[in-house]
């Protein structure tokens, strides 16, 4: 096994195996960042679809119905098949390493979660090419989803369940990981900010994406086995799917930003050659919004009747999560206050997402006033809201933190010209596209409208939004063909190209596929940062040489994914024909075999001999 | 209660001068230049809290620029070891404590005025009217003066006119920017709110849930119009019966086609046998002739009429008329046209009120 990952040339085959089986953390970080780039594109071909179709009044490049689908494809895709697989590849790629473990806790998990996310993904696009994708938008809101025909909703059910047990996993590996994985020394209150943040994100995780399941489970009863329960007519209700889909929602909008919160403190502090500014303070600032996070739910439904009493007391806790975030805020201000900050494409990004992320949380407090949001709500506003949220925070965020953590994923330095065009294109794009938005939503322009009409005021703003998103689209083809460039011929990187601060940059680039030949040894908040300032600028070992045991690779986790990719076919066409019924129980009854074959048959992995690990430690001392 | 809202006038004056100096948007769609009484509370608050958040945004670009002015390495700098600062306690209460203040500044009113629009003690001494949403039209019952119509919503300026919401289908929400913030069209319970338009106008009305595929075409207008010509309205309203009509050759033909084909099975054209909350199937043609647009959006013209009668699938995707009738040529609907457009039952109309660009 380990002589594979050390020869230097294989065939295709044997690297696609590779990958297939892998249950590496490191291979796990390159699978979600690549499919989640797959689906980003996707998402965002979808997007400019939406901008040309509003580039002038009554226009008619695309269906009313085909464009509801690709409303609802982008927001879906953009959530939970692009910034979620993206945000736990960058979780999976520096979490074992900045606490010095030398894997996830659960590595055969971690590769379930990735198939999951997957096929999820996969199964819901199929949609485009059997009858039509989901059009009920990407809150998928009862009423009309139960009144939409066709399939496409029962894609999304399926789609999302299956993608949604993958993330939920992710949750729980990355929760264990943390408790009991830390390096010895590495106290919690020693962690770097980018772990911390993700180790709370998980705990967000685990308790929003149970209501999301059962939210998804009730709509497929009622939509697939003839059940009522948010069926009007037959005394259902429709209310109740919203308040359970924003109570996993609103919680997964901070799922989203928070692990980027991490990254640019990460940044922040390695660029300006700083501590942190004001970590415990950081650190509890994040669990109090993730914390109210789980309070304001209700926000999302000041218009929809719950009354003056709920609508007072969500519009109080939602200007409340403004409190923290301020917080935030000047502590990145103040930790590159007094510091050299050295300016390269990854904190360009970080600095460019501190105005706008700003704005996001400006126009947030400002939606948190429930009569000021009876005129916001459901308009332009919001897409611009919340785009100054999503693509000014978590975006920002993945451009940032994938320039900084790139030279350790894949032993290249992305180029920097290249970076810096990408960055200016985006950037001015983005404020074109979205902050025209907010006037266009007060100026009495809804959102999920095909057409706006003629002589209403909105052409100029519509037109402007349309022209900010071709610079968003120039933007990501240069960073595309950046990152094939830096494959095919770009710089090397060391083990240390930042001269950073956290345990990460203390193994080679990339790392050994076991991290560490010994767990280092912590002794503080920043320890690479504390042995360059008071040891030798390296670690020290916190345990003896020895054989260190490792997980095998394993191909069941496809297969699991496979099994469910076709059992969620036959669950969405049995309504058709029976004769789907016997993808549904193949599928599952495949699914469920191959978890028996896991658990019955012992897998004790492997050793890494002590000599093998020796003679690397001899190497790095040359 | 009053005390803050004239606090906040002034802010207002200053939020008007801004609407008008950017220009934005167009005059009784938008929602910046309120004319009724539920978008100027709306406009309060989104200006005050604007306002604080702008300063709040402003202190940030202030430490944000000199931070990259003064912090950031320079060509030729030789690399330092800044002092490693853990935090400042001082400096932390502050940026802790003075957003809590503002947040309150922002809660406070806020509350009163959610309550305050919420309060509908007075609902029995004014003007009820009963709105159903519908994929993708509007259906506007006034049960004390038994009349009911579709699509124009006729209102006297200056009084409180409560609306009860309700959904026949999805849900729908309620919106005209211009005189109030929206309020959603449930189909499970019925949703309450007032309306005050300061003055006379057609105003344009959307809905803003997502509804399907013809959301974005589900407009209305709501005609404000003074109390003495809305009283003339109504009466004139319960009295037409179209049965009365007086039609020319092509329209009395289309009145026999509009039968023949089904229409009535679905359409209403007078108030004759009107019944408090009964959903009609599909909009009430009563004062079609009236109507200020054809389907929400279209010019009422009788070469819209027409194309609408022949294919409205064409012009309304997913509408429900599609393919309840049996075929409609072009000929047979020109005459169906002649006839509806002659339902005019009122010279109160939104005709002259409107000013179109």
């Amino acid at each position: 096994m380990s002589s594979i990952a050390a020869t230097g040339k294989r065939g295709f085959g044997s690297f696609l195996w590779d990958y297939l089986t892998t249950v590496d953390h490191k291979k796990i970080a390159h699978l979600y960042i690549a499919g989640g780039a797959f689906f980003f594109i996707l998402g965002g071909i979808e997007a400019l679809i939406i901008r040309i179709q509003l580039i002038k009044p009554e226009n008619d490049f695309v269906s009313a119905g085909f464009y509801n689908e690709i409303i609802t494809m982008h927001g879906t895709t953009m959530i939970f098949l692009a910034a979620m697989p993206i945000m736990i590849g960058l979780m999976n790629a520096a979490i074992p390493l900045q606490i010095g473990a030398r894997d996830v806790a659960f590595p055969f998990l971690n590769s379930l979660s990735f198939w999951l996310f997957m096929f999820g993904g996969l199964l819901l696009n199929v949609s485009f090419m059997t009858g039509g994708a989901p059009d009920a938008g990407w809150t998928n809101y009862a009423s009309l989803a139960m009144n939409s025909s066709g399939h496409g909703v029962d894609y999304y059910i399926a789609g999302l369940q299956i993608a949604g047990a993958g993330t939920l996993m992710g949750g729980i590996n990355f929760l264990a990981t943390v408790v009991t994985m830390r390096a010895p020394g590495m106290t919690y209150m020693r962690m770097p900010l980018f772990t911390w943040a993700s180790f709370i994100t998980s705990v967000l995780i685990l308790f929003a994406f149970p209501a999301l399941t059962v939210n998804l489970f009730l709509l497929m009863f009622d939509r697939m086995f003839d059940s009522a329960i948010f069926d009007v007519a037959l005394g259902g209700n429709t209310i109740i799917y919203q308040h359970l889909f924003w109570i996993f929602g609103h919680p997964e909008v901070y799922i989203l930003i928070l692990p980027f919160f991490g990254a640019f403190s990460d940044i922040f502090s390695t660029f300006a050659r700083k501590r942190l500014f004001g970590y415990t303070a950081m650190v509890f600032a994040t669990m109090i919004i993730a914390f109210l996070g789980f309070m304001v739910w209700a926000h999302h439904m000041f218009t929809v009747g719950l009354g003056p009493v709920a609508n007072s007391i969500f519009s109080v806790g939602t200007m409340a999560i403004a409190v923290p975030t301020g917080i935030k805020i000047f502590n990145w201000l103040f930790t590159m206050w007094g510091g050299q900050l050295k300016i390269n494409s990854a904190v360009l990004w970080a600095l460019a997402f501190i105005p706008s992320f700003t704005i996001g949380g400006m126009t947030g407090v400002m939606l948190g006033s429930a009569v000021a949001d009876y005129q916001y709500h459901d308009t332009y506003f919001v897409i611009g809201h919340f785009h100054y949220v999503i693509v000014g925070g978590t975006v920002f965020g993945i451009f940032a933190a994938l320039h900084y953590w790139w030279p350790k994923m894949f032993g290249r330095v992305l180029n920097e010209a290249m970076g810096q065009v990408t960055f200016w294109l985006f950037f001015i794009g983005f404020h074109l596209t979205f902050f025209i938005q907010h006037f266009l939503g007060l100026m009495g322009m809804p959102r999920r409208y095909w057409v706006f009409l003629k002589d209403q005021g909105l052409e100029l703003g519509n037109v402007i939004s349309s022209i900010g998103a071709f610079f968003m689209a120039a933007g990501v083809i240069v960073f595309v063909y950046n990152i094939i460039h830096s494959a095919a011929k770009g710089e090397k990187a060391d083990a240390d190209p930042w001269d950073a601060r956290t345990l990460e940059w203390t193994v080679s680039s990339p790392p050994p596929y076991y991290n560490f030949e010994q767990l280092p040894l912590v002794r503080g908040l920043d320890p690479l940062w504390i042995e360059k300032m008071e040891g030798d600028g390296k670690m020290s070992p916190g345990e003896p040489l020895d054989d260190v045991h490792m997980p095998n690779n394993s191909f069941i986790p496809f297969l699991m994914g496979l099994g469910f990719f076709i059992a969620g076919y036959g669950f969405i066409h049995q309504t058709d024909n029976s004769l789907w019924y016997i993808a549904l129980y193949g599928g599952m009854a495949f699914s469920i075999g191959c978890m028996v074959v896991r658990s019955l048959k012992d897998d004790y992995g492997y050793y890494i001999p002590k000599e093998e690990l020796q003679k690397a430690v001899e190497e790095e001392a040359k | 209660m009053k005390g803050w809202m004239k606090n906040l006038r002034t802010f207002s004056i200053l939020g008007f001068l801004v609407a008008i100096l950017s220009g934005c948007g167009r005059d009784n769609l938008t929602a910046l230049v309120p004319k009724g009484y539920g978008a100027d509370i709306s406009m309060q608050l989104i200006i005050l809290t604007t306002v604080i958040m702008t300063a709040v945004l402003i202190v940030v670009l202030i430490l944000f620029v000199i931070v990259i002015v003064r912090f950031r390495k320079k060509k030729g700098d030789p690399t330092i070891n800044p002092e490693q600062v853990e935090g400042n306690k001082l400096l932390e209460t502050v940026w802790t404590i003075i957003p809590i203040i503002l947040v309150i500044i922002m809660a406070v009113p806020t509350v009163f005025a959610t309550f305050h629009l919420a309060d509908d003690k007075d609902k029995d001494d004014n003007i009820n009217i009963e709105i159903t949403g519908n994929q993708f039209w509007w259906h506007f019952d006034y049960k004390d003066e038994e009349i009911s119509t579709s699509q124009d919503l006729y209102v006297p300026v200056g009084t409180k006119i409560y609306l009860d919401l309700i959904s026949s289908d999805v849900i729908h929400s309620f919106w005209v920017p211009s005189i109030s913030g929206k309020l959603d069209v449930n189909p499970e319970n019925t949703n309450t709110m007032y309306i005050e338009a300061y003055e006379e106008g057609v105003y344009f009305g959307k809905c803003a849930e997502f509804c399907g595929d013809s959301h974005s075409l589900m407009d209305f207008k709501v005609v404000v119009v003074s109390q003495e010509e809305y009283d003339q309205w109504v009466e004139d309203m319960q009295d037409f019966d179209s049965d009365d009509l007086e039609l020319a050759d092509d329209a009395a033909e289309g009145e026999d086609l509009f039968e023949d084909k089904g229409c009535l099975s679905c359409h209403a054209t007078d108030n004759g046998e009107y019944s408090e909350g009964d959903a009609p199937m599909g909009p009430d043609l009563t004062q079609f002739g009236d109507r200020s647009r054809l389907a929400g959006y279209l010019e009422p013209t009788k070469e819209n009429l027409v194309d609408w009668i022949v294919d409205p699938e064409e012009l309304k995707p997913g509408n429900e008329m599609t393919g309840k009738y049996s075929p409609v040529d072009e000929d047979e609907a020109g005459k169906i046209a002649e006839y509806l457009m002659e339902l005019q039952p009122s010279d109160v109309t939104a005709e002259g009120k409107e000013e179109k660009e």
